[in-house]
């Protein structure tokens, strides 16, 4: 029975929807103390990022970026990952919901399957590749991916015959062909809906042949094409001839702004499109021509304008400014793209493949799931959200995030997860580790003296390896080698029961390192490690030798060999086995407060989270006044009003019991590790010298409007910049009486001084023209603009703009407005690219939308260590998937001191920021890994070459002259180790003798 | 994927090409590799920031002491490639293989395996 009274709050959360944000939702919130119910439709968990190829702006594999964090998933104590599972139902409010849950059934039992495939090899019949977007086939018995969480294969029974062969040969009898749908009851105390988006299906589109051409593909598509996973194995192939393509043609906006599918922006296919077209002149043997047809390019993420600078300059993709009009066949299986440029002039060029940038949109089951659960949605069929609010539905306690919420990237989206796993541990914070479970470790058995006594387990993987090497040779060898004690073969070595068997035999024969040769230590080291912590024996006395992956899959030919290389592998493990140690890993002490640095919209949103969770916060704000750039903005472009949001919010923290804020504050010394720092600021007016200890440190430090040198700024006092509008425009009485105003977008960015879209003046500009044509709709009001980037629903204000008689012109780089003082009047003259003639007109008023620039953070980006950009934002450990996280660890970015970003951007990210440092604050049972670099003081001759290589700056030299390393720091790569002259260096676990026991051992 | 390639191939794992030290590539050959390939994340990519460049320095050096002892530097190869490409990593395996067998035995081996013999007779 529950102890807890009927009042109290369920510390468990339940998240829907396992893509990337769903993971990382259920990742921060199971480290921070709630248990989770992780759910998905599919048969595993990973979402569309698994499908992709690379990710932009860094080109990373997606995959192998992933991958990691499905294991993570996969083996937390504290979420529960159920697939094939859909809500039906959600009761109850706030800190008290209950959910039914519905499994259908898999006719494949998750726990038993060991994933080994043989079902697979066996089934005869074939179905459409959904992983592959269709462009090859699958068995009725399938997997979504190798790499897939949990790894059990599922059958499609929409196809299967019933033959019954898988459940002939399935040796882990985990085939259930009577296997039922399931409906469970869970309570939680919040709901996270993390549902995701389908793709635009294109068939509707006629004019794009896409359902009749095989060489009209999707983006989804053409990823899988790259995919060295795929169906075409990486090679650059076109669907109908499997022949390389010469020529592809990227037609962006299929499904987005128009009309006709979807008016709102997916905002991710720019980038995409640019990525695929770069990938596919990597992947190309000879040349290859890559055009992407477009509108506006909204490349408007960070470093995004370089990235497509970088396609444009160094990679030669084509980027053709169009209105396409259709594809239709050229010859045998060939494409005509008929458009209409940028002059308003007919085209038309053919290509070999046609990549269709397909966007996002809202599946029929999303809408019923949202019906079913009482969310808002919007007018686009998305979750119903409010930019001070972006992760809360209109259900309180159900909170969205991803790209149900708004389309979005996979950065936007993780960050997001985080933001909402901080809606809900902020909400439920008196219910934190009540849900979750624990493992009670028993005492650790003293071995470092004891000679050693190993045990081989050998698997044979059903027939995985069985069927290939000679498991009872390898098991009899292993015998003979010195030091063994035990051996044995396993069916499954990774199956539950065995893992029981071990135990029971490291106990009995006393085993003090124990060797599995089974698959690979990325999936199961992990496992057995726990093995053997149960029985009380250290971690760290365990090595595996992978005969499955490095030598039964990849020399099925040679069965002989085989057994050969997997006598080397185990004789080469028990080599290592033998010298390895037990390490100790210490817990790590957390102090239990945060520093936010910076008493902007980001820093206050934070730190009022933080306090919220129910961690003491110090907020250090350089000026008198709280509130940042903030206090200058009048109303959203959704119409909410900033000030009076922001006034709440001030005074919210103001008087908030845990937190306490500095102003005029300056940050003068730094020092100390994650969980341990120690920051000295000089306070008020006084300069008074104060010290803060704390665990965990957010740094919210802000960006600047760049103040402009073009267009008479400064020399006429009706050139403004929009910061500067926007003081007018609350005012009203000026405007009012303007004709004519004339705004120009890109004033001090994406130009050589500054390569960087700023990302929030196209909207600054949309929303000031709206406000403008409100108080006077008689108002004249031109935008002169380079690309207009209203991305996700800002687009709908674009169009309300244009239907409100906005006038937009596009202007070059090379060829940009005129602005002149004419006797004191200002007039503005621009080329009008339709026209192709310039255009003279008398104004008001000159608006630029000056550049967000970051802000003078040299000094402070010093004391801490944390890395800076070119153009001085702050750069966060991964560009994908940590992107609040700094690579130091315990120290967190948000706001704008990263990137531009919108208000209600900055509220998500800074909440993103307060789940990371309150999962790391809250998790006291850390522990510093033993994998970690060690000086042998006595023999260090201070030659300063650990402190000069370690990427991290972890090795200094300490008073007593020679090197010291703090293993809370050490991040355990060894490249010291390898570099120290003196060989002074040791990398636990990967110690010199201990691996060239194991290269002696492979002779 | 479960792509094919030779079978004289052992791998060695290290937490990050940085711990791939000289004296452990030596090691190997003295004890009679007839080739070592050193496989290490994509430039720019090293989990660890720069592990993987220093392990570049490192094997350019031992490549120099081969030539140096005339084991010849082709023995010796770093490559960079990550995780998810199975393909090249089968390709390089082979390429290697391909490339050793060219060279013929290791020297090293030879003395070694003439020795043994000479004490057997």
């Amino acid at each position: 029975m529950a102890m807890h009274r009927e009042t109290d709050k369920i510390g468990a959360v339940l998240v829907v929807g396992a893509g990337v944000a769903g993971m990382q939702a259920a990742l921060d919130l199971a480290n921070s103390g709630y248990y989770v119910y992780l759910t998905d439709r599919s048969p595993t968990i990973g979402g569309i990022m698994a499908q992709l190829d690379k990710t932009f702006p860094t080109n990373d594999c997606s995959m192998c970026i992933i991958s990691p964090k499905l294991v993570e998933v996969g083996r937390h104590l504290n979420i529960e990952v159920l697939p094939d599972t859909d809500v039906e139902t959600l009761e109850g409010e706030l800190g008290h919901f209950r959910a039914t849950l519905n499994r259908r059934p898999r006719y494949i039992d998750p726990v038993k399957c060991t994933g080994c495939g043989d079902c697979r090899k066996v089934c005869p019949v074939m179905a459409v590749n959904e992983f592959n977007a269709g462009l090859d086939l699958r068995e009725a018995t399938y997997i979504r991916y190798p790499q897939a969480v949990p790894l059990a294969f599922a059958i499609d029974r929409q196809v299967c015959i019933g033959c019954g062969l898988c459940g002939q040969v399935c040796l882990a009898q985990a085939i259930k062909y009577h296997d039922v749908p399931v409906k469970r009851e869970i309570e939680v105390g919040a709901v996270i809906l993390t549902v995701g988006t389908e793709v635009f299906d294109p068939s509707g589109l006629e004019n794009y042949h896409y359902a009749q051409q095989p060489n009209v593909v999707t983006s989804l598509e053409f990823e899988r094409i790259l995919s060295a996973s795929g169906p075409y194995r990486g090679h650059l192939m076109r669907p109908y001839d499997r022949e390389e393509p010469k020529k592809i043609a990227w037609l962006q906006c299929v499904g987005s702004r128009d009309v006709r599918t979807n008016s709102y922006c997916s905002a991710v296919c720019c980038m995409y499109a640019i990525k695929e077209a770069v990938i596919a002149k990597e992947h190309a043997h000879g040349d290859l021509d890559t055009a992407i047809f477009y509108m506006d390019m909204r490349t408007y993420g960070k470093d995004f304008e370089q990235y497509y600078n970088r396609a444009r300059e160094e990679h030669g993709v084509r980027f053709i400014r169009s209105r396409v009009h259709s594809i239709d066949p050229d010859g045998e299986c060939d494409l005509r793209i008929s458009y209409v440029d940028d002059r308003g002039e007919k085209q038309s060029e053919s290509f070999d493949l046609a990549v269709l940038s397909v966007g996002f949109q809202v599946s029929e089951s999303v809408k019923h799931l949202a019906r079913r659960l009482g969310i808002g949605l919007n007018q686009h069929n998305f979750a119903q959200t409010d930019p001070f609010m972006p992760v809360a539905t209109s259900r309180p306690g159900v909170y969205v995030c991803g790209t149900f919420q708004c389309p979005k990237d996979i950065p936007q989206s993780v960050m997001e997860a985080s933001a909402a796993a901080a809606a809900c541990s902020a909400a439920l914070s008196e219910a934190r580790w009540t849900r979750t479970k624990s493992k009670a470790v028993p005492p650790e058995r003293a071995v470092s003296a004891a000679e050693p006594r190993i045990g081989v387990f050998v698997c044979n993987c059903g027939i995985n390896i069985g069927g290939i090497v000679d498991v009872p040779a390898v098991r009899e060898y292993a015998r003979t080698l010195p030091q063994v004690v035990h051996v044995e073969d396993n069916l499954y070595t990774c199956s539950q029961d065995t893992q029981v068997k071990i135990s029971k035999i490291i106990q009995e024969h006393n085993l003090n390192r124990v060797v599995v040769a089974a698959w690979t230590p990325l999936t199961h080291e992990p496992m057995f490690q726990e093995t053997l912590i149960d029985v009380g024996l250290n971690k760290y006395l365990f090595e595996m030798a992978n005969i499955r992956n490095q030598d039964s899959w990849v020399h099925m030919k040679e069965p002989e060999r085989a057994t050969a290389k997997a006598k080397d592998l185990v004789r080469m493990a028990v080599a290592r086995a033998r010298l390895l140690k037990p390490l100790v890993e210490k817990p790590l002490d957390i102090t239990q407060r945060a520093l936010v640095i910076g008493g902007g919209m980001a820093g206050l949103i934070a730190a009022l989270n933080l306090a919220d969770q129910g961690f003491e916060t110090i907020i250090i704000e350089k000026d008198k006044e709280l509130g940042g750039n903030a206090r200058h903005l009048g109303h959203t472009i959704e119409g909410r009003d900033v000030q009076k949001f922001l006034h709440r919010l001030i005074a919210d923290v103001e008087n908030h019991a845990r937190i306490q804020i500095l102003t005029q504050a300056l940050v003068v010394g730094f020092s100390g590790y994650k969980g341990n720092f120690t920051t000295e600021v000089l306070v008020g007016p006084g300069m008074y010298e104060r010290k803060i200890k704390h665990g965990a440190t957010i740094v919210a430090t802000g960006a600047q409007e760049y103040r402009p040198r073009e267009f008479l700024y400064g020399e006429h006092d009706q050139v403004m910049t929009l910061l500067e509008l926007g003081h007018k425009v609350s005012q009203r009485y000026e405007v009012a009486k303007w004709d004519r105003v004339v705004m120009i977008q890109c004033v001090g960015s994406r130009n050589a001084e500054n390569p960087n879209c700023s990302r929030i003046c196209c909207q600054g500009a949309v929303k000031y023209a709206l406000q403008l044509k409100d108080i006077n709709p008689d108002l004249d009001v031109v935008i002169l603009y380079r690309d207009l980037r209203m991305y996700g629903f800002l687009e709908d204000y674009y169009l309300k703009a244009r239907n409100q008689g906005v006038m937009f012109a596009r202007y070059d780089l090379d060829n940009p407005p005129q602005v002149e003082s004419v006797d004191g009047k200002l007039r503005v003259t621009f080329n009008d690219h339709i026209l192709n003639c310039p255009v003279q007109m008398p104004v008001d008023a000159v608006v630029l939308s000056a550049a967000t620039r970051a802000a003078d953070t040299e000094e402070l980006a010093s004391l801490l260590k944390i890395p800076r950009s070119a153009d001085g934002f702050f750069i966060e450990a991964h560009a994908k998937l940590r992107p609040v996280d700094f690579a130091s660890e315990g120290i967190f970015l948000c706001g704008m001191a990263h990137s531009p970003k919108l208000i209600s951007e900055s509220i998500a990210q800074a909440m993103a920021a307060a789940a990371r440092a309150g999962a790391f604050l809250a998790d006291v049972s850390q522990t510093i890994s033993g994998v970690t670099a060690h000086v042998d003081q006595s023999r260090c001759a201070a030659c300063l070459v650990c402190v000069k290589t370690c990427p991290y700056g972890v090795p200094h030299i300490n008073r007593d002259n020679v090197s010291e390393i703090n293993v809370a720091l050490c991040q355990g790569c060894g490249t010291c180790a390898s570099e120290c002259p003196a060989k002074v260096i040791q990398l636990a676990h990967y110690e010199d003798d201990q691996l060239s026991a194991k290269i002696r051992a492979a002779f | 994927m479960r792509l094919q390639y030779p079978t004289n191939i052992e791998i060695i794992k290290v937490p990050c090409t940085g711990k791939v030290d000289i004296i452990h590539l030596l090691l190997a050959f003295e004890e009679g590799a007839d080739g070592v390939l050193v496989a290490g994340c994509l430039e720019g990519d090293c989990h660890y920031q720069a592990g993987n460049l220093r392990a570049k320095k490192r094997v350019q050096r031992v490549k120099e002491i081969l030539d140096r002892v005339g084991l010849n530097a082709q023995r010796l190869e770093m490559y960079n490639l990550s995780a998810g490409m199975g393909t090249r990593f089968a390709e390089i395996a082979r390429e290697m293989n391909a490339r050793v067998l060219e060279l013929g035995p290791s020297p090293i081996r030879l003395a070694k395996a003439s020795k043994t013999m000479a004490k057997a007779a």
